[in-house]
């Protein structure tokens, strides 16, 4: 360690791509992995592989789809890493999501709306998003630290009571209730012209500001576990209750704000995907957001700036595959198998360092949940 | 094991009361709460719900349509004998403490009377004037089938000290593999190898378990990263295979399981065929459940697994190969988790369809929380949850109606999940989980 003490060892360390290292020949050996699977079916896997890129990055306009399909996977992951940090295991993103967004949508089309400028029309929109997450959140929360009933049973059973609740509001037709009755497909109406997020680049799906708003959230969350009183006592509260409490930190308190603000997150997640991208609230759209935000939120180790990557990595390739599906034939489940295996290979970083020899450097190891399950 | 903590906390910051104070006189605790609940409940039931509901004749309805044996009533004289129930709950709330476990048990019975309750007040309500409750009871032990199972698979794994956030992975990749491989051999049509095929979804999910032991065991990587991991893993597998395999093989439909009765028993009147007459594979979720227990709790083996569980250091020092007994336990629950595949794909009904666990694994998981790690906790869970399901379903068949407005059918499909928190937050509290889940095992030197 001496070594690591003197300026330039510290230099070393800085640029060292040690970090950088195991993620990237993790992937590459989950695209060896998928490419074996091609092989099998008899497709050419470079061929294959060649369509996914040029999926993902072919052009500036596929680059810029492949950033929008990522935005709301950042809400979810985020949603998820503060939930872990805390000891709690939040899989109920996914209605979240749905809260979120379809409180969202009803609020933009509120009347008041229509005249008012962006500035406040975008906020208010947003902030209705975050509400709809953090009420829907929060109940699990209060369960946990007033009844003890286990976050992962009510947050399952939540995103099921959101659904139907959302799919109510959205198809009944006798009553209406948000049903824009003129369109083909059930969805709300169209929110106000004021409250829709600009946008960036006219790609499919449209990248829009919502882009900046879910970086801001993720370094004002980094922020917040790094550097202020509530993300210490969340740390502490995660990794040792019982010390928490000695050390006075308000456990139940914790968990229910806790809770409640990784809901928020994924309230706001929703909030710019409705503001952005479409400008009405569709039920379908959030499915699986909430469930591959635990995958992504695990990737980057719970750590928010690093589930940008992530979740970049995440949106691009789910934005590539259908490229694959259509030049080369192959399914684009295998998008999923890939994403899989490069979880499975960061996570068990041993298979990537004995098969590279990359070696160890023994550095801090930080556990993605805090201290795991129940 | 932090939850388990921040229950403990929970406790000691007084946010569960005791039912006795410090100075020996009652606080309100869980059970005066509920037995306010009640109380509430059952002035509403009397004061106002049976008046205005239609008092003509209703019935439940034991046997099949030609001559069912039939229970008649009037509505409102039912939801008053609920209400009047409900109000002794109350009042047993609130007695002497050595009556005690009678107020429990009085309480026990209101909250299962809820049933009979609710399906009164959905007759009368709707237009229809009997309604079948075997046929219910039937669909709910049905329903219950894949999340039982799923239980057990979580029960297997988390017992022996693995957390398995995987199940629904297991589940949907041995659905999956499964009727491909009845797909491809038997031209899905071959009795033979339907049975060939359960056994191929069986082995898929041992293989997948064996894959979720790997990675935890041997090298140590989070356990629910691992789960995940087999879930993604199996999401695309699954879809992978249907497009490429299932879907270009062209049988993509065929045979599945088909009932059977136990001899004699299933033609007993009643209950018979409910409970006698039915599919294997729902059958042998009910011998899964008792060799559960059985074997978990009345042998040296599932002491073992349950001690590595608990504290496996403690069990290495007394000569027990810990990862071994973890190994076997974790695949034991892979083979549960690839029964309940089977079910899926195989006996409820004959095909593959992407993502067709819909998130059963989860609920199962949700189901053994429930019953506290235990077994026969655990598959009351499911029962409950497939109760509720089959009464969602059952409720919005009846096109039930208040003062012309129509109770949206998604009103009923959301019930079972409300009824689980409801039961989980109102009755049960806190579960707390096996010790040493979670942790990764290293042997001593």
């Amino acid at each position: 360690m001496g070594e690591s003490d003197s300026l330039q060892g510290k230099i070393v360390k800085a640029w060292s791509v040690q970090p950088v290292l195991v993620p990237l020949y993790a992937i590459l050996l989950s695209f060896i992995v998928g490419g074996v699977l091609i092989a099998i079916i008899g497709v050419n896997p470079f061929e294959a592989y060649w369509a996914l890129v040029r999926g993902m990055v072919g052009s500036p306009d596929r680059v810029a789809a492949s950033i929008a399909r990522s935005v709301p996977f950042v809400g979810s992951a985020l949603a998820l890493a503060l939930a872990f940090r805390a000891g709690l295991f939040n899989i109920g993103a996914e209605g979240q999501l749905l809260v979120g967004g379809i409180l969202a949508a009803w609020v933009g089309t509120f009347s008041f709306l229509a005249d008012a400028p962006g500035l406040v029309a975008i906020p208010t929109v947003l902030i209705a998003g975050a509400f709809g997450g953090l009420v829907w959140g929060g109940v699990p929360g209060v369960l946990r630290a007033r009844t003890g009933a286990h976050e992962v049973i009510s947050t399952i059973m939540l995103n099921s009571v959101a659904l139907f609740i959302v799919r109510w509001i959205v198809n009944s037709r006798d009553p209406v209730i948000l049903r824009d009755t003129a369109a083909s497909v059930p969805r709300t109406e169209q929110i106000a012209d004021g409250a829709v997020l600009p946008q960036l680049v006219d790609s499919e799906p449209n990248l829009h500001f919502g882009l900046f708003v879910m970086i801001a959230v993720a370094v004002v969350l980094a922020f917040v576990i790094a550097r202020t009183t509530f993300g210490f006592e969340v740390i502490t509260v995660g990794t040792n209750p019982n010390a928490a409490r000695y050390a006075g930190i308000n456990v139940n308190r914790i968990i229910v704000s806790s809770m409640a603000l990784s809901g928020a997150f994924a309230g706001v997640a929703a909030a710019s995907e409705v503001s952005g991208t479409n400008q009405f609230f569709q039920p379908g759209t959030f499915a699986f957001i909430g469930f591959d935000g635990i995958a992504i939120a695990l990737l980057a180790r719970a750590n928010p700036v690093a589930i940008l990557p992530a979740a970049l990595l995440w949106g691009s390739l789910l934005a590539g595959a259908p490229l694959m599906q259509q030049e080369a034939d192959v399914s684009i489940d295998v998008v999923r198998i890939i994403q899989a295996m490069v979880l499975l290979f960061v996570a068990a970083d041993a298979i990537v360092r004995y098969l590279f020899r990359v070696r160890d450097q023994g550095g801090r190891h930080i556990d993605a949940t805090n201290a795991g399950w129940v | 094991m932090t939850g388990a903590g921040v229950d403990e906390v929970a406790e000691q910051t007084g946010t569960v009361t005791s039912d006795v104070g410090a100075t020996g006189r009652r606080r309100l605790g869980r059970r005066q709460i509920t037995g306010v609940l009640f109380a509430v409940l059952g002035v509403i039931l009397i004061v106002a719900v049976a008046p205005s509901i239609t008092s003509e004749t209703k019935s439940f309805a034991f046997e099949s349509p030609p001559d069912p044996l039939q229970f008649s009533f009037s509505p409102p004289t039912l939801i008053v004998a609920v209400g009047v129930l409900y109000l002794l709950s109350a009042v047993a709330a609130f007695s002497p403490q050595r009556f005690d476990g009678w107020a429990g048990r009085l309480h026990l019975f209101s909250a299962i009377s809820a049933v009979p309750l609710i399906m009164a007040i959905a007759l009368g309500l709707s237009g229809s004037s009997s309604t079948n409750v075997t046929n219910l009871l039937d669909e709910s032990l049905v329903l219950a089938t894949p999340v039982a199972l799923g239980a057990m698979t979580g029960l297997w794994c988390e017992r022996s000290g693995i957390i398995n956030i995987g199940i629904e992975g297991m589940m949907l990749a041995s659905a999956g593999v499964g009727f491909m491989s009845f797909a491809l051999l038997g031209a899905a049509s071959s009795v033979a190898w339907l049975w060939v095929a359960v056994l191929v979804a069986i082995l898929t999910g041992g293989l997948l378990a064996l894959l979720l032991a790997v990675l935890s065991i041997n090298f140590g990587i989070n356990q629910i990263v691992a789960g995940v991991v087999i879930n993604l893993f199996a999401l695309g597998l699954t879809g992978f295979l249907r497009s490429e395999v299932i879907v270009p093989n062209g049988n993509s439909k065929g045979l599945s399981t088909t009932e059977f009765g136990v001899p004699l028993l299933s033609r007993l009147p009643i209950l018979g065929e409910t409970l006698f007459q039915g599919k294997p594979i729902h059958y042998a979720m009910y011998a899964v459940v008792g060799l559960t227990w059985l074997v978990m709790f009345r042998t040296a083996w599932g002491l073992r697994v349950r001690s590595c569980g608990e504290n496996p250091h403690a069990a290495e020092t007394l000569g027990i190969d810990v990862i071994t007994v973890r190994y076997q336990a974790v695949v034991v629950g892979g083979f549960i988790a690839g029964m309940a595949g089977a079910w899926f794909s195989l006996e409820s009904q004959s095909g593959f369809e992407d993502n067709m666990t819909n998130s059963a694994g989860f609920i199962a998981l949700a189901a053994l929380i429930f019953g506290k790690w235990t077994p026969w906790g655990a598959f009351a869970g499911a029962l409950l949850f497939g109760f509720a399901r089959a009464l969602g379903s059952r409720l919005q068949f009846l096109q039930v109606e208040i003062g012309g407005f129509g109770i949206p059918s998604e009103f009923f499909q959301s019930l079972p999940f409300v009824v689980t928190i409801v039961v989980v937050a109102g009755a049960l509290g806190r579960s707390i989980a096996p010790a040493a889940e979670g942790q990764p095992f290293r042997r001593s030197k």
